[in-house]
């Protein structure tokens, strides 16, 4: 089966807790004409780890790495859920049953066609790709991300 | 092996105890004739050169300290009159009045020759050419491995320190085979290659690094061989004795052979002033056997560190010295427990990727003092899960609590926020003290 190309390239940023840094990073993306699609922040006490999905993954690699932040990039999958009350417990039940393990997971909301994205990161992506399509889940590919 | 003075080098031990012996007996009389500091000085401790009948007998003689140095600024040790002085150095004077030395022509002849032999020892030939950058000046460190390989006859770049780029592009345009400065500019040298394009293996011709001038790691040494594909020896000096030159390692790498034909070195416990058992660590004191200008008696280093006579498989039979751990006026005291820095280094640099970049931060909190040590991230330590991330650190923790023995807190920070130094590198702050 053809998973690669449900492998959505998630790029980590690590970042100091002080002020701006935050604001340098989104600054950097902004200049190098990258559109985010859609980003979480995870935080310690004294760093936090930035990830976001772009539409120029790798402009923006390049570009966080030139202004010398950490910088890496990991695959992610985008499943889309209707946006109704239940779909993300439906979603979540299909996972378990499964037998899939989430590492994290963050939402993105988009006009869709009533649809909500949400992405995950699992620990073997390429088992959940073909256990998520078999069972019937709508995985977004890569091209998804560039083209909205 | 390459040997300078190989008849000199490979004495037996008893015919070294019986030169510095010898030696030490002329020095005494010379310095009790031309210095009034130390005429006095013996004369209160009751001391004339037919107290020294063996090398033990060196105990009886008083220490020398940096207090002494201050209390005769800036001339008051010299045994020459100013006419027959060719050269002045002094340190930084930083922690008050500067310490003031002198050289003779014959001190300067000395030296250099310390110098050509530690170099000899490296594998330094009159092929290989030579960046210096140590900065030059009243430092002796410049200056005292200029003239030394001068005499070995290397092409020498006097490059001194600081202009990090351009030194890297002198590097590369002339050929440099040797890189001399100290060990944590010679990671930061690397490290600025590599930003402008430049793989320091493939792209330099460097083979042989001589650094000192600070106390570094094993594993700091391990680091400077792969980043720059040399192989880095550590010398020994300080500028009260003669500068560098006073010790240096050979190919073995295995400890630092000490000129013992023109000093004697000893160990004792810094805080009872007794000698240490041997193979013991202590504090280093010298005494300068052959120094015209500023011979000094028991000069007590600061530095902490043991000596063996064991044998070396280069055949050289001068004692050899480890690289100093540390320095009585560095040891941190934290909540009770004595602390060098190099034990934090030797903890961190035993982590795979880990950044030779660190700074540690001494504090007193509520009455409590507190370590903190920063150490910057990088893609190597750096994991998109929190879960890895946190391992990471908590082994850290672990590893360090087990060698110090007291909790420290380790904070990862961003690349390049930690000052990088073109000399010395300021490894520690203690906001206590100010």
């Amino acid at each position: 089966m053809e998973t690669s190309k449900y492998r959505i390239t998630q790029i980590s940023v690590f970042i100091e807790n002080k002020k701006g840094r935050f604001y340098n990073t989104t600054r950097v993306l902004k200049e190098a004409g990258v559109n985010i699609r859609a980003m979480s922040l995870a935080d310690t006490m004294d760093f936090g780890i930035l990830r976001f999905v772009v539409d120029k993954p790798s402009e923006a690699f390049e570009a966080l790495q030139e202004a010398n932040f950490i910088v890496k990039t990991n695959p992610v999958i985008a499943v889309a859920i209707s946006d109704k009350v239940g779909g993300l417990s439906d979603l979540l039940k299909l996972i378990s049953d499964l037998d899939l393990n989430i590492e994290y997971m963050y939402t993105f909301v988009n006009n869709l066609d009533n649809k909500a994205v949400m992405l995950f990161k699992f620990e073997e992506i390429d088992e959940a790709i073909e256990k998520l399509l078999k069972a019937g889940a709508e995985l977004l590919d890569e091209e998804y991300f560039e083209r909205i | 092996m390459m040997f300078w003075e190989k008849e000199k080098e490979t004495m037996d031990r008893k015919s070294i105890e019986e030169l510095q012996v010898e030696l030490l007996r002329e020095k005494i009389e010379y310095a009790y004739k031309n210095v009034p500091f130390y005429r006095k000085k013996f004369e209160e401790a009751g001391i004339t050169k037919e107290s020294i009948k063996s090398i033990e007998d060196i105990r009886k003689l008083p220490f020398t300290t940096k207090i002494d140095f201050r209390d005769n600024y800036p001339f008051g040790l010299l045994a020459r009159p100013m006419k027959e002085i060719v050269r002045i150095h002094s340190s930084s004077g930083t922690t008050g009045k500067p310490t003031v030395v002198a050289y003779t022509r014959k001190d300067i002849e000395t030296w250099s020759n310390l110098v050509a032999r530690i170099a000899a020892a490296a594998g330094v030939n009159d092929e290989d050419i030579v960046q210096i950058a140590f900065g030059y000046g009243l430092f002796t460190g410049g200056f005292g491995l200029h003239y030394g390989l001068e005499k070995i006859g290397a092409a020498i770049i006097p490059a001194s320190s600081g202009n990090t780029k351009r030194q890297v592009m002198i590097m590369q345009d002339y050929g440099a085979t040797v890189l001399v400065c100290t060990p944590s500019y010679a990671l930061y040298i690397g490290e600025v290659a590599r930003k402008i394009g430049i793989d320091p293996k493939k792209d330099l011709k460097l083979r042989i690094g001589m650094f000192g001038a600070e106390p570094w790691s094993e594993q700091m040494r391990k680091k400077i061989e792969e980043n720059l594909g040399i192989k880095a020896y550590d010398n020994y000096g300080l500028s009260e004795i003669i500068g560098p030159g006073v010790a240096g390692e050979c190919e073995a790498q295995n400890g630092m052979h000490i000129a013992e034909d023109h000093f004697i070195a000893e160990i004792i416990n810094p805080e009872t002033g007794q000698p240490a058992k041997d193979g013991e660590y202590g504090e280093l004191v010298i005494t300068s056997l052959t120094k015209e200008a500023l011979p000094v008696f028991r000069y007590r280093t600061r530095d902490i560190t043991r000596i063996t006579k064991e044998p070396c498989k280069c055949g050289r039979s001068f004692a050899r010295m480890d690289k100093p751990i540390g320095r009585t006026d560095d040891m941190l005291i934290i909540r009770g427990v004595n602390i060098f820095p190099s034990q934090i280094e030797e903890v961190l640099f035993n982590i795979e990727g880990i950044s030779p970049h660190y700074q540690i931060i001494v504090d007193r909190i509520n009455n409590l003092d507190t370590i903190t040590v920063m150490v910057e991230a990088n893609a190597n330590l750096f994991f998109d899960e929190m879960k890895k991330q946190k391992q990471l650190l908590d082994r850290i923790n672990a590893e360090l609590k087990t060698t110090l023995g007291i909790e420290v807190d380790v904070k990862l920070v961003e690349p390049n926020s930690i000052q990088r130094s073109e000399g010395k590198a300021k490894r520690v702050i203690d906001k206590r003290k100010f």
